[in-house]
């Protein structure tokens, strides 16, 4: 009956995943979540992330970067225990607070880095800047600056995933979508609209909600009348998971399931990862608001150093290989920085390429000419 | 749709309803409720979503139910669709047209009576065309389906009645050029949309004054096509924009604009611009016709124009 119906739509799972874990742990102690490969891989990219980070705000304060700089220090568990359980042609959108999510999705450090200090080697040629992060071959579909106007590009292209299976055919199609955001921007409308659509259609999507319970200033406390985000999904008809985001093995397990969810054709998911960021909203955020004692909280539970102790404990990995790693990532942070340095910036031909896809859109100048004909076009002094 | 798989539609009433004004009608019969997907309220979302699987391969037709409610989703059209392939360096396009009937009507009270034109023009990357006939409306449709850059077209709602005899096979209207309506000696006078029929009539009363008006339909409202508006002013030295835009920064301010750079020695006489007046179209009908441009204006205006 129809009453029925609505109760189970209405249900939707809330799973305490410190369960599943703990559930896991005690099958046999002969299980780990992880291998010693998978351990080593998720400890490279969060460090990659933490590094890449310190070096952005060193290189800002150097004057090589520029504007809103948002960093991701902290979070790492939530990029990694996602986007590395993706495939190439998977989607990912965040924010501006992108440049770990990207590198997660394997746009290379030295794109990322170029595109910060503005040069044409940038992903973006330098157009975007930190907060918009783009790759086409790493399928990064942005970096947005306003809040919650990600959300709905991730929803179309999980509609694009849905629709190349049904309309076009590709039976083998099982893209799936994650879109990053904050708390702050689960008051907005856009998370609402794109919570309904999504579930509406069964759209093959994750919603992650990065809950690191600052928006700049603002304590999520003090914004949301329910602070329980998770809690949100069942609303629309989506199982609604709360999960610790200081714990990358957490976090993945979680992530293993909603992805999985997605690829089967079963619908979206509402992650909130409860995270942290230990730096200031951005590089201009004094950060006076936030309890040292609530700081000194998270810093404790420090993912990497949680990751590290983990691989350790459980011989997966010596300190010598976690040194090694250390070591690389520090190589592979400079040269990103050297490349970056040494990398041109945008010439003033550069200035007009790419406004639109077809230049045509330009117009028809006086003489009759298609203005994109103009030779001045392409040295980015013609008028327009 | 029956060309390219990937084109599709959403919006509000789109499929099973066949569209506020029908446009769409048989559509989700003959394509499915996938491809002429019935979206919830939520413009700003679904227009998005539109950008997002337009930059993953699709080539959507996203309808507002009528074009005021795309102020809705002004946050998605301007950061979004704008600027994406700009910010994103070239990486991904969005093929997207943005379509809906805009519009003063006949008393549809204030917010279903914008002229949304003047409000998108500034935004960077974007295409704006206004169709005004059954031949231009189909020409026009097409070809900003097939673009790369994201177009905006404008409809009317006054002008779906219309019927012209128009070719059954395959054809598109250049999305940058405008229209020459009926060509003349005395005067320029650009046009768009709606107005257009307002000048027609009025180009009547005109001829049999003794007047000979150029007519053009400027249909690109951005980018304007210079060349044939350039080439009328060089011949007639003088110029009347007539617009259905409110005369604070509309498309009428804008063509002053671009006419004055361009064109200025070849004028006889400072631009003259009848707009719709700057106040919220009133519900009441004698109100409402006072506030968008009467073809007895336009005559009066050409013939100040001329003297």
């Amino acid at each position: 009956s129809s009453s029925k119906l609505n109760l189970h739509r209405r249900s939707g799972t809330v799973v305490a995943v410190s369960d599943v874990v703990k559930q896991k742990k005690s099958k046999s102690t002969h299980s780990l979540l992880i291998t010693k490969e998978e351990g080593l891989e998720l400890y490279e990219d969060m460090i990659l992330g933490r590094a890449f980070e310190d070096m952005c705000a060193q290189m800002y304060y150097r004057g090589k970067m520029f504007g809103f700089v948002h960093l991701y220090n902290g979070q790492e568990a939530v990029s990694t225990g996602f986007i590395k359980l993706l495939k190439q042609q998977d989607s990912v959108v965040s924010t501006y607070r992108d440049h770990v999510h990207a590198l997660s999705k394997g746009v290379p450090a030295r794109a990322v880095m170029s595109e910060l200090f503005g040069k044409t080697t940038g992903c973006c040629r330098g157009q975007g800047g930190s907060m918009h992060m783009f790759s086409r071959e790493h399928n990064l579909l942005g970096g947005f600056a306003f809040i919650g106007e990600g959300i709905p590009v991730a929803t179309g292209a999980a509609f694009t995933s849905k629709y190349k299976r049904e309309v076009l055919k590709e039976a083998d199609c099982d893209h799936v979508t994650l879109a990053f955001f904050g708390d702050g921007t689960c008051n907005n409308g856009q998370f609402f609209e794109c919570l309904n659509m999504a579930a509406l259609w069964k759209l093959p999507i994750v919603f992650v909600v990065e809950n690191n319970l600052w928006a700049i200033g603002m304590s999520h406390l003090r914004a949301t009348s329910d602070p329980q985000i998770y809690k949100k999904g069942p609303a629309f008809g989506m199982p609604g998971i709360h999960v610790d985001g200081m714990d990358v093995l957490k976090v993945r397990e979680v992530a293993k399931e909603a992805i999985g969810r997605a690829r089967r054709g079963e619908g979206p998911t509402l992650v909130e990862c409860e995270t942290y960021r230990f730096r200031g909203h951005s590089l201009a955020d004094p950060d006076e608001l936030r309890d040292p004692a609530e700081k000194a909280h998270y810093a404790a539970r420090d993912p990497i150093t949680a990751l590290k102790k983990y691989l350790i404990e459980n011989s997966l990995a010596s300190e010598a290989d976690l040194k090694a790693i250390d070591k690389k990532i520090d190589e592979v942070v400079e040269d990103a920085v050297e490349f970056a340095d040494e990398s041109p910036v945008p010439s003033q031909s550069q200035l007009l390429e790419n406004v639109f896809a077809d230049p045509k859109g330009f117009g028809i100048g006086p003489d009759g000419r298609y203005r994109c004909e103009d030779p001045k076009f392409t040295e980015g002094t013609a008028h327009v | 749709m029956e060309r390219d798989p990937r084109v599709c539609v959403m919006g509000e009433d789109v499929g099973h309803y066949g569209g506020s004004y029908k446009v769409t009608k048989g559509l989700a019969t003959k394509f499915g409720d996938l491809r002429v997907l019935d979206t919830p309220i939520a413009e700003n979302s679904f227009t998005g979503m539109g950008i997002g699987a337009a930059m993953t391969g699709l080539r959507p037709v996203v309808e507002g139910m009528n074009m005021g409610f795309l102020l809705l989703a002004f946050n998605q059209i301007s950061n979004n669709c704008g600027m994406l392939h700009y910010t994103s360096g070239g990486q991904f396009t969005i093929p997207i047209v943005i379509r809906g009937p805009g519009g003063v009507g006949r008393q549809l009270g204030a917010e279903h009576s914008q002229r949304l034109e003047s409000y998108f023009q500034s935004i960077p990357g974007i295409q704006m065309v206004a169709c005004s006939t059954p031949y231009n409306a189909k020409g026009l449709m097409k070809a900003a389906i097939r673009s790369e850059n994201p177009v905006i077209l404008f409809e009317h709602v006054l002008l779906y009645n219309l019927k012209e005899r128009i070719p059954d096979e395959d054809y598109i209207c250049n999305l940058e050029e405008a229209e020459m309506v009926r060509p003349g000696e005395h005067v320029t006078i650009l046009t768009y949309s709606r107005m257009r029929y307002h000048v027609m009539q009025a180009a009547k009363t005109l001829v049999n004054k003794g007047y000979d008006p150029e007519v053009i339909d400027i249909r690109s409202l951005k980018p304007f096509d210079l060349y044939t508006i350039g080439n009328s002013v060089k011949k007639t030295h003088r110029v009347l924009i007539v617009e259905e835009c409110m005369r604070t920064g509309g498309i009428g301010a804008s063509l002053i604009a671009a006419i004055t750079e361009n064109f200025n020695d070849y004028l006889d006489a400072p631009i003259m611009c009848l707009s719709s007046q700057d106040v919220p179209t009133p519900y009441a009908g004698t109100l409402e016709e006072w506030t968008v441009v009467q073809p007895a204006q336009i005559v009066a205006a050409v013939e100040q124009l001329c003297q």
